[in-house]
């Protein structure tokens, strides 16, 4: 007999019929020689059929109102989106005259969304970044105290991203202030002297959910992005494409918070 | 959204079975599965190749878990509902809902890392892949729990409760 022999998982398989029908002969002959592992194997089929049927009406019921698909796209769509607030605002720009003038001096001062926050992560960089002395507030080696004092004043569970597997260390962090409240800024570094601004704050009432778009202000640019109501940027001077994976990493930690 | 619409849809009762296992409360599971479909609509353009079905179920379990978290913090628990009101339908003997009734809250014995690899692979037909991918474990760490659940949901229904000691584990527990 030159047969694999038979490992516990193969039994598990053999149970969920997931074996190639090769092996499950194997596996059934084996069965067949062996009543006391069989009779193992039996109790955890008759245990799989016996949860099946148990929950088999659950998924039998009819759907609540509340999980209506085609009705949770729809509330979504008619949640304003940015286009449409740039609609109005064009529209009232142009009927408003010399009050849309006024209006204009006011948009541009303070810009919404995910430009006010790529803007505010590139203003943190441009301050911070170069600063040779504290860059940070709270080093890497607190990182714990950093997560909880950013979270309490957040408001919300914030986890500082992990970029070691993109080459960049964490150095540490601090709470900045943004025209829409409080933000927490984390920032990093590589071996060659190259630094990553994070920025992220609950998002106002722009831009609750936003695909990832590439923002540049000078030399300094990067990716900003919101999820549920929460934004990040991600900025530095690396080009664009070397930082759009690291972008991906943090969206991708932090939709796993 | 046709496209998602057309994918998720026909899933949302394996969700719904999924949460009420895990949770066993009606309004609660139903919550969830809400919150898991609103997410799964605003993310449904950022989602990475790969199964649908999976996603969806690696959203659910993510919100489960984060509320158990929750709940263990507050400690509170959400009740469980009366599941001898008629949940099983017409269909089941009453012979048949005393079983059924009996195993769901033998499951509940497990603890949730267990119950949760059970009922994706056995009940809701993962891979032990995508199980992996959904509870974000390597698959080895699947096939030790589902072992292990496998293991101690039989000897409840042995009724073998409390003798750790005449239990030889039948592979090496990670």
């Amino acid at each position: 007999m030159n047969h694999r022999p038979i490992t516990e998982d193969d039994l598990h398989a053999y149970v969920d019929h997931t074996l190639e029908p090769e092996r499950r002969t194997e596996v059934a002959t084996y069965l067949d020689e062996h009543p006391d592992v069989a009779r193992r194997v039996g109790a955890f089929a008759d245990q799989r059929e016996l949860l099946r049927a148990a929950l088999a009406p659950i998924a039998d019921e009819p759907l609540p109102p509340e999980l209506n698909l085609s009705r949770i796209i729809e509330q979504r769509a008619r949640r304003p989106s940015l286009l449409r607030w740039a609609i109005a605002a064009m529209l009232f720009l142009s009927i408003g005259g010399i009050g849309g003038w006024t209006m204009r001096g006011a948009l541009q001062t303070s810009p919404e969304g995910l430009v006010a926050l790529a803007q505010e992560a590139t203003a943190s960089y441009n301050v911070y970044a170069p600063d040779h002395v504290r860059p940070v507030e709270v080093r890497a080696s607190d990182s714990a105290e950093l997560v909880q004092w950013v979270s309490d004043r957040l408001h919300r569970p914030v986890k500082v991203p992990d970029l070691a597997a993109s080459g960049y260390r964490l150095m540490g962090g601090r709470l900045v202030a943004t025209q829409h409240g409080p933000a927490a800024m984390f920032m990093y570094d590589d071996d060659h002297g190259s630094r990553l601004v994070v920025l992220t704050r609950p998002m106002a009432s722009f831009d609750q959910n936003a695909p990832m778009t590439p923002q540049s202000q000078g030399d300094v640019g990067g990716f900003a992005w919101a999820d549920d109501g929460v934004g990040y940027s991600l900025v530095g001077r690396a080009a664009p494409d070397s930082l759009k994976p690291i972008a991906n990493e943090v969206r991708k930690q932090a939709r796993s918070i | 959204m046709k496209d998602m619409l057309l994918q998720v849809e026909p899933l949302i009762p394996a969700l719904r079975r999924y949460a009420r296992a895990l949770v066993r409360n009606r309004a609660a599971a139903d919550d969830l599965v809400q919150d898991c479909l609103e997410r799964a609509v605003s993310r449904w353009q950022q989602r990475s190749d790969g199964s649908v079905r999976a996603w969806l179920f690696a959203i659910l379990h993510n919100l489960a878990v984060d509320q158990f978290r929750k709940l263990a913090s507050r400690g509170r628990h959400v009740t469980i509902d009366e599941t001898s009101e008629g949940h099983f339908g017409e269909a089941a003997s009453q012979e048949h809902r005393l079983m059924y009734q009996d195993v769901l809250n033998k499951l509940a014995k497990l603890p949730e890392e267990q119950r949760s690899v059970l009922l994706l692979v056995a009940v809701e037909d993962l891979s032990y892949a995508d199980a992996a991918k959904v509870l974000g474990v390597p698959v080895g760490t699947v096939m030790s729990r589902l072992s292990r659940a496998r293991e101690r949901l039989q000897q409840e229904v042995e009724g073998v409760t409390e003798a750790p000691g005449n239990v030889v584990p039948l592979r090496s527990v990670k």
